[in-house]
């Protein structure tokens, strides 16, 4: 991330000296850190939100129910994880919610899976295989129907809008399956 | 297509309901639980917070720049070279970066080049496959403070470019 952070603050900033839109860059990072305030905070109501609710979940012994029903499932990618441990959860239900294209439910709950995660590091510097193939999930972004881009196409009179829903799962199931190859061999090469 | 949109309108509510429920008939405090974990939310947010701005501050320089219209305009010949309409190129560039101005693009080539055009149904799928990855990197990572990210970004990178790849070929090869 320091390199990418380097690379554009410096490209940002000499491309803008060369073009004559020094200012509007200097506008434009004072709007992203205006920008960072408002996601965040309302990332702070539904981060909270979630939770709280998975904390219910927790004192009611449910999130160890659910956990132990998807185990086979969550163990065969994540090997690590030991069974019935809270992280099968929060993996299984941010998987799910963003399948179903359930934004607001699957960063918040990614955010307790990352954190359920760490809880297993013995080094907390640095990130886990575990973490990575979680993240790298969620990148690929399974998701069933992308109805922001179904409405939009159906809003501008398209014949058949949901034409796009078989396409974009095919796209986002072989470039799931690609993303976790590369970070398979990436593991190999790297030991 | 409806049975899905209802499943994801229910998802949501219908879970909450069994949580609470559960937590209920389990004799929990199901109230006190909640503002419980609720009040972790704030400790989260707090580590988020500067990696966002990191983030979101370079993000939106680099829009403002003009390199973007460099690189475009750079690729964009080998793009009308393989048959593939030059619009793509920016919604290819800014999804990682960024999701409302991904969305924005999109509109705005649906507007331009129709909703059944091929541009569109390319870009709707690079939206609909892809994901905002510098955003993810930047509350993942912060949510849990780590600094030593191994080969992690790269193999970000190296998925979103072959996904955008995967993507066009795939519209081309159905339509």
């Amino acid at each position: 991330m320091n390199i990418i952070w380097v690379v554009l603050i410096t490209v940002s900033i000499v491309a803008a000296f060369w073009t004559g839109g020094l200012e509007a860059v200097t506008k434009a990072m004072f709007d992203g850190a205006k920008a960072a305030v408002e996601i965040s905070l309302f990332l702070l109501g539904i981060v909270s939100l979630w939770l709280g609710i998975t904390k219910i979940i927790e004192d009611s012994g449910l999130i160890y129910r659910i956990s132990h029903a998807f185990r086979p499932l969550i163990t065969r990618l994540f090997k690590t994880v030991p069974p019935d441990h809270p992280a099968i959860t929060s993996i299984t239900l941010n998987i799910l919610a963003n399948f179903f294209g359930l934004g607001n439910a699957a960063t918040p709950l990614g955010i307790k899976a990352m954190q359920d995660l760490q809880t297993l590091n013995d080094d907390k510097e640095s990130l886990t295989f575990e973490m990575m193939l979680f993240i790298v999930l969620n990148t690929a972004s399974v998701q069933l129907i992308p109805f922001t881009v179904v409405g939009i196409l159906s809003d501008f009179g398209s014949v058949n809008p949901s034409a796009i829903v078989f396409p974009t799962i095919c796209a986002t199931m072989i470039s799931a399956i690609f993303a976790l190859a590369v970070l398979y061999l990436f593991r190999r090469l790297m030991k | 297509m409806k049975t899905v949109a209802f499943v994801s309108q229910l998802a949501i509510p219908a879970f909450i309901l069994f949580a609470v429920l559960y937590g209920a008939f389990k004799k929990v405090r199901v109230y006190d639980s909640f503002v419980g974990g609720a009040r972790e939310g704030l400790d989260v947010i707090f580590k988020i917070f500067p990696y966002l701005l990191a983030i979101f501050v370079a993000v939106k320089a680099f829009q403002a720049s003009g390199a973007f219209d460099v690189i475009r305009e750079t690729l964009s010949g080998s793009f009308e070279a393989c048959g593939i309409p030059p619009e793509v190129l920016s919604v290819a560039l800014i999804k990682p970066l960024s999701g409302s101005a991904s969305t924005a693009i999109f509109t705005d080539i649906v507007r331009t080049t129709g909703p059944d055009s091929l541009a569109s149904r390319i870009s709707a799928v690079i939206i609909g496959s892809a994901e905002t990855t510098f955003f993810v990197l930047a509350v993942y990572l912060g949510a849990v403070n780590i600094r030593r990210t191994k080969y992690l970004v790269p193999v970000c990178l190296i998925a979103d470019g072959v996904g955008i790849i995967i993507a066009i070929a795939v519209v081309k090869f159905i339509f």
